[in-house]
């Protein structure tokens, strides 16, 4: 008798239990080796834990894993050791990575001093549910990421991984597409636009074959959720997709994944593979009558190509220029077929809505954007990281309870939120509870979840600028406005942090905004302008303080500082200041306290950093001082 | 930028590699990227005379492998330095002092971003952001992604580099036959 798709996921399902109950019953570590532990040295920390435990002989599982999301305490290392709590450890360095085998692996302890959390309910260790950050995150899609081996398929089917898949091929694609629409999903790359909709329009075409993409090329500056999830856990997104091909019936799936994510590329590849081999990918999956292949497809290192069209363009080959939709890809796509295009983000949530419910999606969130967001915090900002919340959690409770608050006790100054398609917001914006259409009221957006927190020493013209510069060279040069109108208004931004500005310019550059805007194909066009717009809003007195009075009131713009070092808060006793300076601009005076050449100084801010915070004595001034020579300093002037 | 003549020698391993490159793949315009991409992982670069070869293989004008090439950030047309520096200007790292890190490795190096040291051992580029925005600023130092650079440690990275050098032409002066070092 032939098997069923149920009966065949249940055999593997057994075996992958039956794996985990043999992993468990020994003590277990695991690694955050994602991109982000990685750049904080997780790959020592695990070699140390890897040679330690040879040494002492012990029988101990060691596994790398994905990121969960604690970024500001990498490397992390958990410790499931059977009759102890689960424990998160971190920043792990070499010598508490062998304490930690000693003293726990090898004997009982289990360093409570070094742990951060306990991952489950016990009577010795707060666990993760004790901080606020515990109470107001709410993870979905985060909720595996860095506690399974992203590179053992059977960790992900343990945890009811492609249980929705075999649901969704025992029902009808029209049930899954009902089911989607009825959990008002809606697109996480950024837009919001509802994805059973998408679906359904391409569902509804009859011309053969059809394609589905994932869209994971993170080019946003200050976004890593992507990268996090493809790293940390592949399976969630594959399933994903495949249940987004048999929705639309598709034959073929993209995973189009930028070339600057080396690590993601591997693991999915090895993820891919073992999908295959379960039978979960490829022809009959699990035995029904639905095949599908997903392809790899690396991106070059074009933001411009996270817009559909031009992401298209760019599997077919050619350069990643959007074009005039309609017609929409759900209808004519990839190679003129119809194609349905989602985030990684979005295809993360369709096993999850699968398996418990439309209605179940819908109880968390708002009513018109149900669900979680995912952020990447970043910038001033204590606990950065990747964090996932309700949607229409306030900004104030996703800075001060979740990150923890501004770093060194600075002042909050804004919220820079959605990348260069977002904009700036001020601390009267802090109680904004975050959705797709609160925050595009506020002039920002969510884009795909980059928040980057600005505190007092940030200047906003010099953030507004620094968008411009990174969309002015992505511009894909087809629109005039966008091309010319975005170099246009760089030019001016760069003159007004030079302190070279003209008090027409802000009308000017709210004009070239608004004609930008209006004139410009695809949304990095539109959208481009609204990092000015924004901080023109907000943060209008800092642009008057640059062009009147040739001052930066944030002390960042280079042109408009000088550093300075106090005579009267110096101590004559320490020379930190001259050691750390690269270009030798600071010397001892006369009378030993310390001064900078004003014409060698690079601002590169060394000594301000270096400088014992007992003294504090560097300080920046703006408007600049004039460079003048130097008594006794023999420099002759060419 | 520093143009560099290529020999016979250098020449036949590109058209050999990327004859060897285009035989494992399909003739159809899909795969232009994913050929160039294999070209450039190859040989560090994408050289005139591969995009010439390919643009013949694949049967498509020489200015469309041009014109895809120099589209995306990723290729490069020049050959690179022995050592890549990348420093990500994404928004944290710009926040955190990214722009300072890029000021000294250009100090440092005395080169401009996109450009390779005469001698060719490093090249220094910006990249728009490696995803590592909680440890910014970040440097990406050939493989290895370096997190909260300051000034002080972008010397540390060079320095580290000069010794393992210094230490190398030590070995070779030990054993002049190894290796002839052309100049």
């Amino acid at each position: 008798m032939a098997e069923t798709v149920g009966q065949r996921y249940e055999a593997l399902k057994r075996a992958a239990l039956q794996k985990i109950s043999i992993l468990k019953s020994k003590p277990l570590v695991l690694v955050g080796t994602a991109t982000c532990g990685r750049a904080a040295g997780a790959l020592g920390i695990l070699s140390v834990f890897k040679e330690e435990v040879d040494k002492n002989q012990l029988d101990v599982e060691i596994r790398e894993v994905g990121c969960m999301g604690h970024c500001y305490a990498e490397p992390l290392v958990v410790i499931a050791k059977p009759g102890f709590p689960t424990l998160c450890y971190g920043p792990v360095d070499e010598g508490t990575a062998k304490r930690i085998v000693s003293d726990y692996l090898l004997g009982d302890d289990p360093c409570y001093d070094f742990a951060l959390f306990a991952l489950d309910p016990n009577d010795e260790f707060p666990t993760y549910e004790d901080f606020p950050r515990g109470v107001i995150e709410k993870k979905i899609i985060l909720a595996d990421c860095g506690l399974i081996d992203p590179e053992d398929i059977d960790h992900y089917i343990a945890r009811d991984g492609y249980a929705a898949l075999t649901g969704v091929l025992e029902k009808k694609p029209s049930y899954v597409i009902e089911e989607i629409k009825e959990s008002k999903l809606r697109g996480r790359g950024g837009a919001g636009f509802p994805t059973g909709l998408k679906w359904e329009r391409c569902y509804l075409e009859k011309d053969f074959p059809k394609y589905v993409i994932c869209n994971a090329d993170e080019g946003d500056p200050g976004a890593f959720m992507d990268r996090a999830i493809l790293e940390s856990n592949p399976h969630q997104l594959i399933e994903g997709l495949i249940i987004a091909g048999y929705a639309v019936q598709a034959a073929k799936g993209y995973i189009y994944v930028r070339a600057e994510y080396p690590l993601a590329v591997s693991r999915l590849r090895v993820a891919l593979a073992q999908a295959r081999e379960r039978g979960l990918l490829g022809n009959n999956i699990l035995g029904s009558d639905f095949s599908f292949e997903i392809d790899i497809f690396q991106g070059s290192g074009a933001f411009v190509c996270g817009e559909e069209t031009a992401l298209i363009a760019s599997i077919e080959g050619c350069a990643g220029v959007p074009r005039y939709r309609p017609p929409y890809p759900a209808t004519c796509g990839l190679f003129g077929k119809p194609t349905v295009i989602n985030n990684v983000k979005t295809l993360s949530y369709i096993p999850h809505i699968m398996r418990q419910g439309a209605a179940w999606f819908k109880s968390i969130g708002t009513e018109n954007s149900p669900g979680t967001a995912v952020f990447a915090l970043a910038g001033k900002v204590v606990g950065t990281g990747l964090v996932e919340v309700p949607m229409g959690t306030t900004i104030r409770e996703l800075i001060y309870d979740v990150g923890n608050g501004i770093k060194d006790e600075k002042q909050f100054k804004a919220v820079q939120i959605g990348g260069p398609s977002g904009g700036c917001l001020p601390g009267s914006a802090l109680d904004l509870p975050i959705d797709f259409d609160s925050l595009q009221e506020a002039g920002a957006m969510m884009g795909s979840g980059g928040l980057v927190v600005l505190d007092e020493d940030d200047c906003m013209v010099e953030i507004a600028r620094f968008f411009l510069d990174f969309t002015q060279k992505e511009s894909c040069g087809k629109c005039t406005f966008c091309r010319l109108g975005t170099k246009q208004m760089l030019a001016i931004l760069t003159e007004i942090t030079e302190g070279k500005g003209k008090p027409e310019d802000i009308e000017l550059l709210q004009e070239l905004a608004e004609d930008v805007k209006m004139g410009s194909l695809c949304s990095l066009g539109k959208t481009a302008p609204n990092p000015i717009l924004t901080t023109l809003r907000y943060f209008r007195d800092e642009y008057e303080a640059h062009i009147q009075e040739g001052r930066c009131p944030a002390l960042m713009c280079k042109e408009l500082i000088t550093y300075v070092i106090i005579p009267e808060k110096c101590s004559k006793l320490c020379d930190v200041c001259i050691g750390s300076c690269p270009t030798e601009a600071i010397y001892t005076r006369p009378d030993m306290l310390k001064a900078i050449h004003l014409d060698k100084c690079v601002k590169c801010n060394s000594c301000m950093v270096a400088c014992p915070p007992q003294y504090k004595a560097v300080v920046k001034i703006s408007p600049p001082l004039a460079v003048e020579k130097e008594e006794g300093g023999a420099e002759s002037e060419g | 930028m520093i143009t560099v003549a290529l020999r016979e020698d250098e020449l036949k391993v590109i058209r050999e590699e990327t004859e060897a490159i285009l035989k494992n793949h399909e003739t159809e315009r899909q795969e232009l990227i994913p050929v160039i991409q294999e070209v450039q992982e190859r040989l560090g670069y994408l050289p005139k005379e591969a995009m010439q070869q390919i643009a013949e293989a694949m049967g498509i004008p020489e200015v469309d492998v041009y014109g895809v090439a120099t589209f995306y950030n990723q290729f490069r047309l020049n050959p690179p330095g022995k050592h890549q520096i990348k420093v990500c200007m994404g928004t944290a790292c710009h926040m955190m002092g990214g722009h300072i890190i890029l000021d000294s490795f250009e100090r440092r190096l005395e080169i401009k971003e996109g450009e390779t040291t005469p001698d060719r051992e490093f090249s220094l580029e910006r990249v728009a952001c490696v995803g590592c925005c909680a440890l910014a600023p970040v440097v990406v130092v050939d493989e290895k992604v370096e997190a909260k650079v300051s000034p002080i440690r972008v010397d540390g990275i060079l320095l580290a580099f000069e010794m393992q050098k210094a230490e190398q032409e030590k070995g070779k002066k030990k054993n002049p036959e190894e290796g002839g070092q052309e100049n």
